[in-house]
């Protein structure tokens, strides 16, 4: 098939099917994208054109660098003034670059984005009022004569703005960041690309993991769509069994440790890390304290004897954490920070957490432990326990009972939380 | 100072909090389900359902209004971001 594709070798669209054109543009030099993502070999800005035979439609635009190559390709096949629809399936400044200096060209074409998008369209376009826009949700559509294009509401993938486009008659779906990947490769398509397996889950784990249950709520509308290929925004475009890619984001986004605890179980981790022993007995004290209580299941760990990533995947799944750790220096140890700054990938919303440790001087760690806690939204029902070095038998019973109060919260125990004070927050 | 209660409803939390407290500030400290994007009554991401004291938050301004109506908010349906806690009240993410 097509091996000959090289579409860096000239700026034309390409058409990926009858009537639709790829007219994105190759980043091979780009390494590190948003700041936080390698990129080994660059990426790609996908954009796609549809002829209808009432108009065209442009799907998604490049980042601002790459616009001469877009519009190349764009009036390699059409008039600006045949521009009759412009999709933004997401308003990062990676796909709406181009946007501006499109609306001068296509004036005449109305903008589709989602509801949540409108107040972004705006800050990007520095627009008013007289911004012509419709906003749609899932089940609306828009008609370019033989052709049309439908929509679907999905949020958060990556940013709340986003949604997918599908255009029926074909069943190719415009995916926007969903199904992407930064990889760059002037083969286009993924039968005829290199090894991507590799970026395809790493842009998965970094952008999509976060935001699992919205994920699913994805993968509902999609899966049930005849499927002849799916056109993501970065990346190849997946033409060859795509439905193999909608299944492997159903596994990555289902739990990765399903097996082995039950489902009306909860979960408690304590991961603690000592030097002295003080805060390991603590530490043991707690995990005491919380496997009295029936119906959670609770693990002990030390930070030292194991590695960040399977503790995340752990965390992941984990109902409620426990960090000891002792204040040197005025703060907690690095191991502790490692994970905890490991820990922006997966989403710990409302999980149940909590602090404790031995101290020589003064207390700091549990208290910055906590913060960040509570920065990475989780819940801290109770104030963690500071020891002064060594921990006397009523301070261990004291973290016996921590470990318990928090156990029993997890199972809806203990009774009505205390009334927090802001002051004390 | 005038004291108000604010009730997390997700995750049963109740907060006393000096009148004037914006919701924000208190949902994220307590570490309740409401998501905040733009922090400053934009994007509408951090919508959240008044479930109890609806008259205890502020008005919301003729911005936030449009924002709610942008975002296709329900009855009752208010920006953590921008509400302020003057009276006892019970919220939720919307
Ligand atoms: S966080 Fe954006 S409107 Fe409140
Ligand atoms: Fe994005
Ligand atoms: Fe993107």
């Amino acid at each position: 098939m097509n091996s000959l594709i090289d579409v860096s070798a000239h700026r034309d669209a390409v058409e990926i099917a009858d009537g639709v054109y790829w007219v994105g543009a190759l980043d091979p030099t780009l390494r590190t994208f948003d700041i936080i993502l390698s990129t080994a070999n660059g990426t790609t800005y996908n954009a796609f054109l549809v002829k209808g035979s009432e108009g065209v439609a442009v799907i998604d635009t490049v980042k601002e660098e790459f616009a001469d190559e877009f519009f190349a390709r764009l009036e390699s096949q059409v008039e600006y003034s045949e521009i009759k629809v412009i999709v933004l399936n997401h308003l990062e400044p990676d796909h709406t670059g181009a946007l501006p200096e499109l609306m001068r060209r296509a004036p005449q074409a109305r903008l589709y984005i989602s509801r949540r998008a409108t107040s972004m369209l705006k800050a990007l376009l520095k627009a008013g009022e007289d911004l012509k826009y419709t906003t749609v949700a899932t089940g609306d559509h828009v008609e370019l004569g033989d052709r049309r294009l439908s929509f679907l509401h999905t949020p958060f993938l990556h940013w709340p703005d986003t949604q997918c486009t599908y255009l029926e008659q074909e069943g190719i779906l415009f995916s926007g960041d969903i199904f992407g990947c930064h990889y760059c490769d002037k083969r286009l398509f993924n039968d005829l690309v290199g090894d991507f397996r590799f970026s395809f889950d790493y842009y998965y784990a970094h952008i999509m993991r976060p935001f699992k249950e919205h994920v699913l709520n994805a993968l509902k509308l999609i899966e049930p769509l005849k499927l002849t290929q799916v056109a993501p925004t970065h990346g190849p475009i997946l033409r060859e069994r795509p439905r193999r890619y909608v299944t492997h984001y159903r596994e990555l986004s289902s739990p990765a440790l399903g097996h082995g605890i039950g489902d009306q179980e909860k979960t408690l981790i304590v991961f603690y890390i000592s030097a002295y022993g003080n805060t390991a007995r603590m530490a043991e004290a707690v995990n005491e304290g919380a496997s009295g209580v029936a119906g959670v299941r609770v693990s002990l760990y030390d930070l030292q004897g194991g590695e960040v990533e399977p503790f995340v995947n752990l965390i992941e799944e984990a109902d409620a954490l426990l960090f000891g750790s002792p204040t040197i220096n005025g703060d907690a140890v690095k191991p502790v920070w490692d994970l905890l700054s490991s820990l922006a990938v997966v989403n710990l919303q409302g999980k149940l957490g909590g602090a404790f440790g031995s101290y020589g001087w003064s207390g700091e760690a549990i208290r910055l432990v906590e913060d960040r806690m509570r920065g990475l939204k989780m819940n801290i029902p109770h104030p963690g326990i500071r020891v002064k070095l060594i921990p006397t038998e009523e301070e261990l019973d004291e973290c016996r009972s921590f470990g318990q109060r928090i156990a029993e919260n997890l199972v809806g125990l203990g009774g009505e939380k205390a009334v927090l004070d802001f002051a004390d927050l | 100072m005038a004291k108000a209660k604010i009730t997390f409803e997700d995750i049963e939390q109740t907060v006393n909090v000096p009148a004037g407290t914006r919701v924000i500030e208190v949902s994220e400290k307590v570490g309740a389900g409401i998501i905040y994007g733009c922090r400053e009554g934009d994007c509408g991401t951090c919508m959240m359902h008044v479930t109890e004291g609806w008259n205890n938050l502020t008005e919301p301004s003729v911005l936030e209004e449009k924002v709610l109506k942008e975002n296709m908010a329900g009855r009752h349906d208010r920006l953590a971001c921008q509400a302020q806690i003057i009276g006892d009240c019970k919220v939720k993410p919307a």
